[in-house]
């Protein structure tokens, strides 16, 4: 072949959300993968790469998931945008793969239509085809072909079934030459879509025929899953599922890592000689990742809780069951997701806001999301309940402290619920937005795609801990560290070190509620990433005491503190925006350092009003 | 004077009921989708009626409400041809159906 006929090209896949678009991605690109942000916008940009059986290198982008080209959220326009060519800094594609679900063909129909007559080459990818055969439905391909000027693949995503015939017709579409045609897209009136709409009508009913036994388990599934009591039910079950999991499924993992940690901090400190070096890696480098690094298992749990309900559908449902409940708040049901996923860590749930429609309700969102218990939080909610809270049984499997954490939990939500609610009576009253949403059919979750998602997530956080947190540590060692005690000090040596100096300094501001300065001090890099504090404890604590490890920060914590100091502590972390990297993220989210500004404001008063209620609550009832 | 002549031409061929009163267990036929709703909607009537449109609320296409929400009954979950879409009962408002005779 030609130099030329075997040049590399860009293909962007497009289709319906809930068709196994990500499925068939990852199907084609396997381990190849690459996310990042789309310039100037926060929507996660997933590319990978293959080489074709012709030996083309083929770039795959991953699009999301849209019912239409008249793009309503920031997601949906970048959809729109790659495919017109007009997104700043990427590449119009040589050739759009549609991802249609075999089963249900006639929304996408209408997609398919709008991506005609945006001009490109185009392949349709009947994803989901063994399920279409299952039900007996009989898709007359050559016709659609025909039909639509296309090419069609049939293919099963979760099987890697059709992926070589796919980017084999990619390759022969390339290789044939073909070019885009004129774009006559525009966005369509209403009496448009009803025209397109009888198009995909028409064409759906001359070549294809209906299921002989059409999928009758989702309607099953739903009759419990949707009833209005028992559904409520279990939904509140499985949240309550989730975050025990949370606890009990990592604590032999979290124990395990906090081990190997201690074990490499012992075995490092042994080959080094005393002094300087070895103290910044047995103290600063080594503690400081090992207490980040504990947390993984509980973060790839909850993620893992919420992939899987996704990929089996019920993340609609869920929002279903909440629209009435989060309505009454002021907030959209699918605003549920978004919030959902902010008990994972509130920088996600933030961006997962953009599936919200509407610009109000989505500000409200951004705005009471990170009031939801991040999993960031959790290092220090367990430090401090490790320490304060009795381990007593108060239950069949209920521990008083994992009810304290329920009760964290609780707090965050309610108040999130309340502040939203105060965000709609007093920023803006009456428009509300539409709700509309799919529920799409019930599926077995594939465990690789689980398993991928999972290792993305896993990426992103050991990513995060690396860049931020990391050099954090060396610079929290650093600060507690120098200048060193003059000789003769019977302090310890942090007394008199710059972190010392600066939590003394301010220390005054937080007195009132109840924190020592070494609190203050450990609050300064907990504002980079909530979890560091619980690092920088440890720094502090162990620098002031010599040996301190983190499994032994608890007691150590409990020595130094009273019960009401821990508990307002608590108080803090479920309001503080003690993240520099959500502020950030709502920053590009809302283009606005007002909302931003709004957003501080608010979580500081809050945090400070909660902490010192609790605080002199429990030392008038003798905890101080 | 104009509230009521919107109200005459808004008014729906005899028979036929809004998607926002039907209960669980009615099917039927979508008859009219229409952009007269005049309550306070967060978008203007006719992005509503893009939007149910571009969800599958287009006429003709067959109906059967589902399920429906614990409080207040709402919203509530529509079969529409072969798909299944949840919406509130204040956005059915605007879609007026046929409802077969049980």
């Amino acid at each position: 072949m030609s130099e030329a006929a075997m040049r590399p090209a860009r293909v962007a896949l497009v289709g319906n959300p809930n068709t196994g678009k990500t499925a068939l991605f990852n199907a084609l690109t396997g381990s190849r993968q690459k996310v990042a942000n789309y310039a100037g916008v926060t929507v996660e940009r997933k590319e990978g790469s293959l080489v074709t059986p012709g030996g083309r290198t083929l770039s795959i982008l991953d699009l999301p998931g849209t019912y239409s080209l008249r793009a309503r959220s920031p997601d949906e326009a970048v959809t729109r945008d790659a495919v017109l060519g007009r997104l700043a800094g990427e590449a119009e594609p040589d050739v759009v793969v549609a991802v249609a679900d075999a089963t249900n063909l006639r929304l996408v129909l209408r997609l398919i239509l709008e991506l005609k007559a945006v001009g490109r080459p185009m392949v349709l990818a009947l994803n989901m085809y063994d399920i279409a055969q299952r039900q007996g439905l009989r898709i007359d391909l050559a016709g659609l072909e025909r039909e639509l000027g296309c090419p069609i693949v049939t293919t099963v995503a979760t099987r890697k079934r059709g992926i070589l015939e796919l980017t084999a017709k990619v390759d022969d579409l390339i290789a044939s030459g073909a070019l885009s045609t004129a774009n006559v897209w525009r966005e369509p009136s209403a009496g448009e879509i009803r025209d397109a709409h009888r198009e995909a009508q028409r064409i759906l009913k001359a070549h294809v025929r209906p299921p002989e036994h059409p999928d009758t388990m989702t309607g099953r599934i739903d009759a419990v899953l949707l009833h209005p009591v028992a559904g409520l039910a279990i939904l509140f079950a499985l949240l309550f599922l989730m975050f025990q999991a949370v606890f009990t499924w990592a604590a032999p993992l979290m124990d395990g890592i906090d081990a190997s940690f201690a074990w490499l901090g012992t075995v490092v400190g042994q080959g080094l000689p005393d002094g300087l070096i070895k103290d910044f890696i047995a103290d600063g480098v080594i503690a400081g990742v090992g207490s980040v690094l504990v947390f993984l298992p509980q973060i790839l749990i909850l993620f893992f809780f919420i992939i899987l309900l996704e990929d089996f559908g019920y993340m609609a449902r869920a929002a279903f069951l909440m629209d009435k409940i989060m309505g009454g708040a002021g907030l959209h049901g699918r605003a549920f997701i978004p919030l959902l996923s902010s008990f994972a860590c509130a920088i996600p749930g933030i961006m997962a806001a953009r599936v919200i429609d509407q610009k109000r309700d989505r500000l409200t969102t951004i705005l009471v999301a990170p009031l939801m218990t991040c999993s960031a939080r959790i290092p220090v909610y367990t430090l401090i309940i490790s320490a304060f809270i009795p381990n007593a049984t108060v239950g069949p499997g209920l521990s008083l402290q994992g009810l304290v954490m329920f009760g964290l939990y609780s707090a965050g939500i309610v108040s999130a619920l309340l502040v939203s609610f105060v965000i709609r009576k007093v920023f803006w009253r009456g428009a509300v937005e539409p709700f509309l949403m799919e529920l799409p059919t019930y599926k077995l979750p594939s465990f690789e795609n689980v398993f991928r998602n999972l290792l993305l997530r896993a990426q992103i956080f050991l990513s995060r801990a690396g860049r931020i947190i990391l050099p954090l540590m060396v610079l929290v060692w650093i600060l507690s560290t120098f200048p060193g005690p003059p000789p003769g000090a019977t302090d310890p040596a942090i007394d008199y070190s710059l972190a010392g100096m600066i939590g003394h300094a301010i220390q005054p501001l937080f007195a009132p509620i109840g924190f020592n300065w070494q609190m203050v001090v450990a609050l300064i890099p907990g504002f980079a990433a909530r979890e560091v504090a619980v690092a920088a404890l440890g720094t502090v604590y162990a620098v002031g005491d010599a040996e301190a490890n983190v499994g032994a920060l608890g007691a150590r914590l409990a020595q130094h503190w009273s019960l009401a100091t821990g508990l307002s502590f608590l108080a803090w972390y479920v309001f503080a925006p003690q993240c520099a990297a959500t502020l950030g993220v709502v920053k590009r989210e809302t283009n606005s350092w007002m909302w931003t500004g709004v957003m501080f404001a608010y979580m500081t008063t809050l945090a400070y009003l909660a902490s010192f209620a609790v605080y002199h609550t429990a030392v008038a009832l003798g905890a101080g | 004077m104009h509230q009521l002549l919107a109200e005459a031409m808004a008014a729906p061929a005899p028979g036929l009921t809004r998607l926002s009163q039907a209960k669980p267990g009615d099917r039927g036929v979508i008859a009219d989708v229409r952009a007269d709703h005049t309550a306070g909607h967060g978008v203007d009537v006719h992005e509503l009626e893009r939007r149910l449109l571009e969800s599958g609320f287009v006429e003709g296409a067959t109906f059967e409400v589902l399920h429906q929400g614990l409080f207040g009954a709402d919203p509530i979950a529509v079969r529409v041809d072969d798909m299944r879409v949840a919406l509130r009962r204040r956005d059915a408002e605007d879609v007026w159906v046929q409802l077969e005779s049980k």
